[in-house]
């Protein structure tokens, strides 16, 4: 099994972190992982994306040219990754900042509204959490456990509370297709 | 098995060096090696090691040369354009001989070039790099593990030649996470043991010298010589590499660092094919692995060379080769990177065109 993912969206939605927290959720489970983050001139309000491969073999390549999952958070991402996905892939989209609607046929594409959902939690920037609770669900790669785990080796220094939110949007994403565990 | 960590290469780089019994840095910033400074001003200070940012690289590598002149493991690390501007200084640490460790992050050149990774250091790193008759000792990573280990590798045959020793990665290896494992315990630099050339105060003993400089006529020519048989040893028994599939290859892939990573992958999908395709990686650039192709070109008909410049290592793999099989390239220079599906449409492409 070898899970290829790209995160895309733009700087300060937590798209770096996002791909850390499934890098470090794959290691919890045993599975062999790389993180590779586009690096550079990157700043906050311009394009970020990453790529994580997850694998029960030993990762040959860790760029992604092909992803089996692409997770979208902004407009320009969609235009840029959509076409890559493979055939009968996943394609999860944010649709509160994304007006267009994807064309692919051959993947399966699932809108989620994840800034609104993040703003009824309290908090417009946890968006990725939603996210990647989705993600844990749609893919069946991660447990939700495995996921709240995660984000606490990613976000050492942050609170108690945050952390509880951050955990509740994992909660939300994960329960928006079928039941929450 | 001791537990795994997630880290990125850069920080694994700087366990590597500290775990090695290293406690002297000397650097300048430049992306994209950033992390390794960053991380080492916190880390070495943690270890009541030496931290300096200086003021350039010249700096930095001059301070190495007095660091090591002195005996104890030092290193630096920088990204193509600034070790060019270190070459002075390591011309004048080969002369020397004096073991000191450098780790280029290797970015899209000629001259300020981009931030992207690439492979278009090799020449340097391989031919020496500054002026004079000698070469640097340069093992190529291709994983954040290989790069926890290789400092202490690097270190253990910078000292037993006394000769400079690189790891030669790329923005890629460093900017990348993957689980590291601290897979040996680690050395305290009280316990290596006093090396006889090292300039440590004379009280007691005669003085020594350490010096890249001899005007006596027909002595720098002798001691040319004398460091050339060192190189004909290193040569000799450093060689390493690692190989995959190629026992039953009709054509062997040529890869090292990230390419090597993207290559074998590229492997993969040409064995799931039923091509006979193999992968052969080298750790040591210097000293190259001759001695494995030159045995296999005696059985394979076609190498394939994969570098992320205009190609370099292709050369050496002609000379190791000597003619015998037939050498393509894929090459992605400027900052490219190549995608294993582009490896496997040469690799068909030449076994196509060879049938």
């Amino acid at each position: 099994m070898t899970k290829e993912i790209i995160i895309s969206g733009f700087g300060g939605q937590g798209i770096v972190s996002s791909g850390i927290i499934l890098a470090h959720a794959g290691l919890i489970e045993d599975k062999h992982v790389t993180f590779f983050p586009s690096y550079g001139a990157e700043m906050r309000g311009g394009t970020a994306n990453c790529s994580v491969v997850i694998s029960s073999e030993p990762v040959a390549s860790p760029i992604v040219a092909t992803p089996d999952v692409v997770i979208i958070m902004n407009e320009p991402s969609l235009a840029r990754f959509e076409m890559a996905v493979k055939p009968g892939g996943l394609l999860l989209y944010n649709q509160t900042l994304i007006k267009s609607k994807p064309k692919r046929k051959d993947i399966t594409v699932m809108p989620i509204e994840a800034n609104v959902l993040a703003e009824e939690l309290g908090q417009g920037r946890i968006a990725n959490m939603v996210m990647l609770g989705v993600f844990a669900k749609k893919t069946g790669l991660l447990s939700l456990r495995t996921l709240k785990n995660a984000q606490r080796k990613r976000y050492k220094k942050a609170n108690d509370e945050q952390l509880a939110l951050n955990d509740k949007a994992l909660e939300k994403g994960y329960g928006l297709f079928g039941n929450s565990k | 098995m001791a537990e795994k960590k997630l880290m990125y290469g850069n920080h694994a780089i700087v366990e590597g060096v500290i775990a090695a019994g290293c406690r002297f840095f000397a650097g300048y910033p430049i992306t994209p090696q950033n992390e390794i400074p960053e991380s080492m001003s916190v880390r070495m200070v943690d270890e009541g090691g030496v931290f300096i940012q200086t003021e350039s690289e010249i700096a930095a590598i001059n301070m190495l040369f007095g660091a090591a002149a002195a005996g104890k493991r030092a290193m630096t690390s920088s990204s193509s354009p600034g070790i060019s501007l270190m070459q002075e200084g390591i011309s004048y640490i080969a002369g020397a001989d004096i073991p000191v460790l450098v780790v280029n992050i290797v970015r899209g050149g000629p001259g300020l070039g981009n931030i992207a990774p690439a492979q278009s250091d090799y020449y340097q790193s391989t031919r020496g790099g500054g002026h004079g008759d000698y070469f640097t000792i340069t093992l190529a990573p291709n994983s954040a593990q290989d790069l926890y280990e290789f400092p202490k590798l690097a270190f253990e045959l910078a000292e037993k030649y006394r000769n400079p020793a690189l790891i030669l990665a790329d923005g890629l290896l460093g900017q990348m996470m993957e689980a590291v494992e601290f897979s040996f315990e680690p050395i305290d630099p009280k316990s290596l043991p006093e090396k006889e050339w090292a300039l440590c105060g004379c009280k007691g003993r005669e003085r020594r010298v350490v010096r890249s400089y001899d005007l006596k006529q027909g002595r720098l020519e002798e001691l040319n010589l004398r460091r050339a048989e060192k190189y004909t040893t290193i040569r000799k028994d450093e060689q390493r590499f690692k190989d995959e599939y190629c026992d039953d290859a009709d054509l062997v892939v040529i890869a090292y660092g990230t390419s090597s990573r993207i290559a074998s992958a590229a492997v993969r999908m040409a064995r799931q094919k039923g091509l006979k395709v193999g992968l052969l990686r080298p750790i040591t650039l210097w000293p190259f692995p001759t001695d494995v192709l030159a045995d296999m070109s005696k059985r394979i008909e076609n190498f394939l060379v994969v570098e992320m410049s205009c190609g370099q290592m292709i050369d050496d793999v002609k000379l190791a080769t000597e003619c015998r099989s037939n050498i393509h390239f894929h090459g992605r220079p400027g900052g490219g990177v190549p995608i294993p599906s582009e490896i496997l449409e040469k690799i068909e492409a030449v076994l196509g065109g060879a049938r």
